[in-house]
């Protein structure tokens, strides 16, 4: 009996604490399909009486790009984790799997690189391409985030559970160190890479603080970027059409993280870094 | 590995490929994250203020002007509340809610996912909805706290809340990690020091928390800790979409202060100079952190 009330009570409290940390996603959705009237009402209720869905998501989408801001969200983060792993992946195999003199400085480089937060470049980081001129451009967007240290980091310690056997096996078939890489490496990897693509989608998708000091041109906002610059224009007045926006900028990671919940909570775990 | 005298070819060829293999990525590591961590560094020892054409050494003057700089001071002491109740707030609900989700045997994949889901979430969205949340008329805290009878206020209009509305944020958005890392934390405690508990007889749900599942987590806290303490450092979106560091600056933060200087006063020297500040702090808690690790091990 005694045990029956403590499992009732346990599920109580975390019912009651998935409402609370969900009530935020809800409260969005809810006002995305809301007119303005209903919005402003003294008494919240979960579901419109006068469904405004149509004007408030035609709103969103017209009165900023929002489209274009979705796609540059797409462009940005593929490029980004396109780069990533091109450059990860061979280093990662070179530390786990080769031997060479500077290996372990090496290592030590990644590491200590990894104590970098990201914004701690970012004046340099900024001058430098102001002076390539590359400020408001794509590749302004996205070069500071074409490497990551714990990409580097992450896929090294799983190279390093990879047989030596297969390596060698491969090098009697006459493989180059190149190929192991690209042909018996990467193959074996997916289930990490898949995790590391998942969290550099996110991290990239949501990143804010990058997109905010180089961008001002409307046309290359990424999805952050673009839903302060609409909410900014709107001055907290049309708050139908910017939770229409808020709810289609963050759709496309809910989604992505429903679907690919377990490489998403592994990586996470794997990681916690950043 | 190889002692066969005639593989010393196939050695250097292994250390060449070891170079070729390593160097995109060693270029850029040092093109995007080391070299400029460098730059700020001596960056923040010049005078120079962006579009300038000349520089001009002045060792310390940019951190004798943030000793004097009242901004400066505001914005640590800021910057540390909202670490000090934030870190303890996110760690102590993650915890709980790892230990109650692993405590029932229905619903666990649904609680984990809503717990989670902030995580994932764009922050920056879904400021604009706390934003709503907060707003003093219409905003759901102010009429739920009103329904029940507690104090309602203009959450982010209010120097004395401002503060706290942002980490309530905060820490909404940071408790999933927590938690998922906790719950990964809990699953490598071997089964059967809880069955050696109950050998002994004690078998209750706080003897088995207190004497078998907290001494076990300790390496798991101390990385959330300190994992949810660099976050809390980069503490800057919702200041710069909601609050801006207002009202008169009690939610100015070290991100923010630095990037006031750094950018819109393009005094970039002395922006360095906070970064350079803002890089000890998160520094000293990873170092926080391997100490504190290294003496549990030794312990254990």
């Amino acid at each position: 009996m005694v045990n029956r009330l403590g499992l009732l009570l346990r599920h109580s409290v975390l019912i009651i604490g998935a409402a609370v940390m969900l009530a935020p996603f809800i409260i969005m959705v809810s006002i995305s399909l809301k007119p303005p009237g209903e919005v402003f009402a003294p008494q919240f209720s979960l579901l419109p009486q006068q469904w405004y869905v149509v004007e408030n998501y035609t709103a969103a989408f017209t009165r900023v790009p929002l489209a274009r801001f979705i796609l540059n969200g797409f462009i940005v983060t593929f490029c980004i984790f396109l780069m990533q792993a091109l450059t990860a992946l061979p280093m990662a195999y070179a530390l786990a799997k080769l031997h060479f003199r500077g290996r372990e400085t090496c290592f030590a480089l990644v590491v200590l690189a990894l104590l970098i937060p990201p914004q701690v470049p970012a004046i340099p980081l900024y001058i430098a391409l102001w002076q390539l001129d590359l400020l408001n451009t794509y590749a302004g967007i996205i070069l500071p985030s074409t490497i990551s240290v714990f990409g580097i980091f992450m896929m090294r310690q799983f190279f390093r559970t990879v047989p030596n056997d297969l390596i060698a096996a491969a090098r009697m078939d006459g493989l180059g160190e190149f190929a192991i890489v690209w042909r018996i490496m990467l193959p074996t990897a997916l289930p990490a890479l898949a995790a590391f693509a998942c969290l550099s989608f996110i991290w990239n998708w949501n990143e804010f603080f990058w997109p905010f000091l180089v961008v001002q041109d409307e046309a290359l906002m990424t999805p952050p970027l673009g839903i302060a610059f609409f909410s900014n224009a709107e001055a907290g007045t049309s708050f139908g059409p910017l939770m229409a926006a808020a709810t289609a900028v963050t759709a496309p990671l809910v989604l992505a993280f429903l679907f690919a919940q377990r490489a998403f909570i592994e990586g996470v775990t794997m990681s916690g870094i950043k | 590995m190889r002692k066969t005298p005639s593989s010393s070819g196939l050695r250097r060829a292994e250390a060449l490929a070891g170079y070729m293999l390593s160097l995109p990525a060693l270029i850029l590591m040092w093109a995007m994250l080391l070299g400029p961590a460098v730059s700020v560094i001596l960056l923040s020892l010049t005078d120079w203020n962006f579009g300038e054409a000349s520089l001009r050494w002045v060792g310390l003057e940019n951190y004798g002007e943030l000793w004097a700089d009242r901004v400066f001071w505001i914005s640590l002491k800021n910057t540390i509340i909202y670490v000090g109740i934030s870190v303890p707030a996110t760690v102590f609900l993650g915890l709980l809610a790892a230990l109650l989700i692993e405590s029932v045997s229905h619903g666990r994949a649904f609680y984990r996912a809503a717990f989670f889901v902030p995580v994932a979430s764009t922050l920056l969205a879904m400021a604009l909805v706390w934003e709503f949340m907060f707003h003093p008329t219409v905003g759901f805290i102010n009429q739920l706290f009103g329904a029940i009878g507690l104090p309602t206020a203009d959450w982010l209009q209010n120097p004395g809340t401002a503060l706290f509305a942002l980490i309530a944020i905060g820490v909404w958005q940071n408790l999933g990690l927590a938690m998922i890392l906790f719950m990964a934390g809990l699953t490598a405690i071997p089964k059967d020091l809880y069955e050696a508990l109950a050998m002994d007889g004690a078998d209750d749900a706080w003897e088995r928390f207190r004497r078998v599942t907290w001494p076990m987590l300790g390496p798991s806290l101390v990385f959330v800790v300190a994992i949810t303490a660099i976050r809390s450092f980069q503490v800057f979106e919702t200041v710069a979409v909601l609050t801006e560091g207002g009202p008169s600056k009690s939610t100015e933060v070290l991100l923010y202060t630095m990037v006031q200087q750094g950018f819109t006063f393009l005094r970039s020297s002395y922006g360095a100079a906070i970064t350079v500040i803002f890089l000890i702090f998160t520094v000293s808690l990873t170092l926080l952190q391997t100490v504190a690790l290294e003496r549990r091990t030794h312990y254990g």
